[in-house]
């Protein structure tokens, strides 16, 4: 299990790569977004914030965590930003034994915060 | 990929627990057969060595701290504490006549009269007080040496929970089950979620341990309970629940509550059959 997630992790890192490399213009719309997203993933990587690094490989994260998937192709896998959003405010609807925390619905997180933090994890 | 995706978020919502009203028997045997099922390669009597029975590189560097174990110091201060004499003239020998011959194996065992699970630690406090001494403190310190002592003399020996049948009996047990399987803290994680769902997967770099096997070795020398504000190293398994309780934000119980006392009796009858070796030395 743990090597089928470490291929695919790697397959899908190669993939993302290649398609960012590829891509000729910016994903983002303007400068605030840009820094949301830069702010985003600021909290995601922060241990006392989203501290999503514990359980998912992100690229440029360090020590990776492997409980939940690979953050890779969240546009293909989310193509809704409401829907990941969603996701992480309280995983719970999906899935009511999820391990996943329910960022929004317990505080972890503010709104505002886990609007910056979808926005970042939308792009990887 | 989606395909790959959506296969993955299938195994893992199978993974997920399900509180049954099972008894007591059935639960021991389910448990026993999931972790054979996981982990295809362990030898059941190896899951007393926490997560060092499923990951080969950890068991290494800790093989290599073994040698010189860090908890040695404390067997031999429990020792001397034991021994030493109670202002009334007696010692710890009057209330555990059997300790040279192995007496951890039977903890925890419900009382029907006091109508408690009753634990090692319980015991050895009950003895101070029963002897007119201040009792210790339940997490660390001297209780913990004490209990090292005496589950160093209790090595090898089969733990041995009588399975609960009394109603009292099985609703101190339900509750410890309950506790365990149950999601709690502002992280909404249960016991079981780490330790029973994800044993072996990483949780940034650290590797999660079986819950099947964890009561063996307790009392514990923690290397992230050594220092100059944790203390010596030492601690007693309600101190661990109590820092797994924090770590998911949950507000911990105390010591020796009925609540821990309860989940105590649950996590050590699951263990059921396997072989004592504490104190140990964990991360």
């Amino acid at each position: 299990m743990q090597d089928f997630i470490h291929n695919i992790s790697t397959t899908v890192s190669v993939a993302a790569l290649t398609a960012c490399l590829g891509l000729a213009t910016p994903l983002t719309a303007n400068a605030a977004d840009d820094a949301d997203i830069a702010k985003g993933k600021e909290l995601s990587f922060d241990r006392k914030k989203g501290n999503c690094l514990a359980c998912h490989d992100i690229a440029g994260g360090s020590l990776p965590g492997n409980i939940g998937p690979p953050l890779v192709a969240m546009k293909s896998r989310f193509p809704e930003f409401d829907k990941l959003r969603a996701q992480i405010y309280d995983a719970r609807k999906n899935n009511p034994d999820t391990i996943m925390v329910p960022f929004g619905a317990h505080a972890v997180l503010t709104d505002t915060e886990i609007d910056m933090v979808t926005k970042f994890i939308h792009t990887l | 990929m989606k395909k790959y995706l959506a296969a993955l978020s299938v195994l893992l919502m199978i993974a997920t627990p399900v509180v049954s009203q099972a008894s007591p028997e059935e639960d021991l045997k389910n448990f026993r057969a999931y972790f054979k099922d996981r982990f295809k390669d362990v030898p059941v009597e190896d899951y007393i060595n926490g997560v060092y029975a499923i990951d080969q590189a950890s068991r290494e560097q800790w093989e290599q701290y073994e040698e010189f174990p860090p908890y040695e110091i404390y067997i031999s201060k429990g020792e001397e504490i034991f021994n030493k004499k109670f202002a009334n003239g007696k010692s710890f020998a009057s209330c555990f006549p059997n300790y040279k011959k192995g007496i951890k194996q039977n903890y925890p065992y419900f009382d029907e009269a006091s109508g408690q699970v009753v634990t090692m630690e319980g015991d050895i406090n009950k003895c101070l007080t029963d002897n007119g001494e201040e009792a210790f403190k339940w997490q660390k310190g001297k209780i913990a040496y004490v209990g090292a002592y005496i589950a160093y003399l209790s090595r090898g020996k089969t733990i041995n929970v009588k399975t609960p049948s009394t109603p009292a009996a099985l609703a101190a047990y339900n509750k410890g089950k309950q506790h365990f399987y149950a999601k709690r803290g502002q992280l909404n994680m249960s016991c079981a979620d780490c330790h029973y769902n994800n044993p072996g997967n990483k949780i940034r770099a650290d590797i999660l341990s079986p819950a099947l096997g964890h009561p063996s070795g307790f009392p514990v020398y923690r290397n992230s309970w050594a220092s100059s504000d944790a203390g010596d190293g030492m601690g007693t398994l309600h101190r661990r629940y109590g820092g797994c309780n924090k770590q998911v934000r949950a507000k911990p119980f105390k010591p020796q509550s009925d609540e821990y006392k309860a989940l105590e009796y649950f996590h050590t009858y699951m263990s059921n059959g396997l072989k004592l070796n504490g104190p140990s030395l964990r991360k």
